[in-house]
């Protein structure tokens, strides 16, 4: 009698703590989204988007550090993209199991973890000290390092889930394996090898460490690859840091923004996910 | 058309097709290449980056405290220790809080609540370190300051031994409010994997516990844990690679400050923290070569956790397909 008490008890306490536990880790992240919300949107406005980043002590806004993220971070994603795409074609199609693509698989799950700061020490060392001064292609160059592990990842993933009876259909009607691939697996993979791109497009518009060293900043309008650029996560950091308020304002603009972005490609990307998986699971 | 112009026209056809099949076969081998080269690339630009520095300094680096650049004096004993303390408090608060997460998730948690939490905490995962660097630095810290460490400084300073971590004056900023942050980071992280890691369990496993009489909490312990605990140990694993390396949410609040004190109210330093903060700033070349050199010790500490987490994973992944 008393040892089933014990043991009720027991369960009931452990359930408890664990929704406690649940209950902390949401408010405590709520917490930080409503701070991010309130702060962010109280400086909200049209001058925002269409004034550069200011000197101390003066109003602006934040159209160049835009720009310069939305710029990097195409040609990060451009540069990546493809390279990302054709190494996880490699796995899943060509490599499979061979020895080359298990320490490929490895070496690229390693990319994938490494600390974000590493890429931007290995582009100083590779790109900016031979070009002698910070550049935005750096800075780019920097975001397509990190880019690529993810969209190989995800895309191995996503080709593994065609059917092997299509490419074997492919297959038979005497296609080369390249003619199988480009014609019947990519077209069949298509939605998750773009969820693949959101993912990497969200991943990358938030690294902050890899472009103090690459892209640095800029405090005026800049379109110069070849020269320092503003961009959202440097001028959010330098702005915070700062003992201006009204640079901390921009600042928690500039990471609302940032954020409500990352949200989006990642709700997106969820929404493409799971309208492919039913399809894929009948196929 | 006749027979001889077919033939023709189906040699072209397949030559195409065999160049088609040698270019892309080609390009995707490269590729692949490139990703393996990329590892090497890195590996080699640090290590020849650090070199100045390393043969300089030479072991004295990671045992030395000192960090002095008008002396032109480095080591990187006290960004280490850093590194790992605030990696240490994190993993304490955010490994027991997302087993409790998944636990709910998995176990208790109402069929309606399931998706939407679940959503809530993946969504979170993908928010830049940033945010919770700033948050930290504008919430986090005051409210520490004012009312959480006065009261450990009051109540837990006396204490004799543990007394010591928690000494000093209130600064907000320091090696705990760091160690928080990253909990705080980390801990959707976690948790996600955890959860996926619980549901691999067959549902039959878990049945035949409770028809055993088992209570919810014993099938957990008993049946849920054993079964997952490579998955779990490579969840925390991996989160704990996420905590060493991570800088923004660090960088913030940790108060850069080289120096090992004993309370963790203190200023500290972690290895990704100081090259943030002083690698635009770094003058001559020792300097830039000591920072690089923390840069390569962090990809030590890092790789060996990940590596270690990968395999783990991998048992599982070969597990689960065996089992099947």
């Amino acid at each position: 009698m008393r040892r089933s008490l014990v043991r009720k008890l027991t369960n009931l306490l452990a359930l408890a703590l664990s929704t406690v536990a649940t209950l902390i880790g949401l408010t405590c992240l709520g917490a930080i989204l409503w701070t991010l919300l309130r702060s962010g949107f109280a400086g909200m406005s049209a001058q925002l988007f269409t004034q550069m980043t200011p000197p101390p002590g003066s109003a602006g806004g934040l159209l160049n550090a835009i720009f310069g993220s939305l710029a990097m971070t195409a040609i990060g994603i451009a540069i990546g993209a493809p390279i990302g795409i054709l190494a996880g074609t490699y796995l899943a199609e060509y490599g499979r199991e061979s020895r080359l693509a298990t320490v490929t698989r490895f070496v690229n799950d390693v990319l994938l973890s490494a600390p974000s700061i590493i890429v931007g020490l290995f582009v100083y060392e590779v790109v900016v000290v031979p070009m002698g001064h910070f550049s935005a292609i750096a800075g780019a160059l920097a975001l397509a390092v990190i880019a690529i592990p993810v969209t190989v990842r995800t895309t191995e993933d996503m080709l593994r889930l065609v059917p092997q009876g299509m490419k074997d259909a492919s297959t038979a009607l005497g296609a080369y394996p390249w003619r199988t691939i480009t014609s019947v697996v990519y077209p069949a993979a298509r939605s998750g090898i773009v969820t693949g791109l959101l993912l990497a497009i969200a991943r990358v518009s938030g690294e902050t460490a890899p472009l103090l060293f690459t892209a640095l900043n800029n405090q005026f309008w800049s379109a110069n690859l070849a020269a320092p650029i503003a961009n959202l996560p440097v001028v959010i950091f330098q702005f915070a840091m700062s003992p201006y308020q009204q640079w901390q304002q921009l600042a928690w603009s500039g990471a609302l923004l940032i954020t409500l972005a990352i949200l989006l490609l990642s709700i997106v990307a969820r929404v493409v996910v799971s309208a492919l998986q039913p399809a894929q699971r009948a196929g | 058309m006749d027979q001889l112009s077919i033939a023709a026209a189906e040699s072209t056809h397949a030559m195409r097709q065999r160049l088609g099949e040698r270019l892309f076969g080609t390009a995707t081998f490269v590729a692949a290449g490139l990703v393996l080269a990329l590892l090497g690339g890195v590996t080699v630009a640090l290590l020849v980056g650090a070199w100045p520095a390393l043969a300089h300094f030479r072991f004295a680096f990671v045992t030395r405290e000192i960090w002095n650049p008008v002396t032109n004096t480095f080591g990187a004993l006290a960004p280490i220790y850093g590194t790992l303390v605030t990696s240490l408090i994190a993993m304490l608060i955010a490994v027991p809080v997302s087993f409790g997460v998944a636990l709910f998730l998995t176990e208790l948690s109402p069929a309606w609540l399931k998706r939407p939490v679940g959503v809530a905490i993946e969504l979170l995962a993908a928010v830049p370190s940033i945010i919770f660097g700033i948050w930290g630095l504008f919430v986090l810290a005051p409210i520490l300051q004012e009312s959480v460490q006065p009261w450990l400084i009051a109540h837990l300073g006396p204490l004799p031994s543990v007394g010591s971590l928690f000494r000093g004056p209130p600064f907000g900023i320091g090696v705990l409010t760091a160690g928080l942050v990253l909990a705080i980071m980390v801990l959707p992280f976690i948790s996600s994997v955890m959860r996926d890691v619980f549901e691999t369990v067959p549902d039959v496993l878990k049945e035949s516990g409770y028809s055993l009489g088992a209570t919810t909490w014993e099938v957990v312990w008993y049946v849920v844990v054993p079964y997952s605990r490579a998955g779990m140990l490579g969840g925390v694993m991996l989160g704990l690679g996420r905590a060493l390396g991570e800088t923004m949410a660090v960088t913030f609040v940790i108060g850069n400050a080289h120096r090992i004190s004993s309370s963790l109210l203190a200023p500290g330093t972690t290895i990704s923290a100081s090259i943030a903060n002083e690698f635009t700033e770094a003058v001559g070349e020792l300097y830039t070569s000591s920072l690089i050199a923390l840069g390569v010790l962090l990809f030590l500490i890092t790789f060996s956790v990940i590596a270690a987490a990968r395999f783990m994973l991998l048992r599982l992944e070969r597990r689960a397909l065996t089992s099947v």
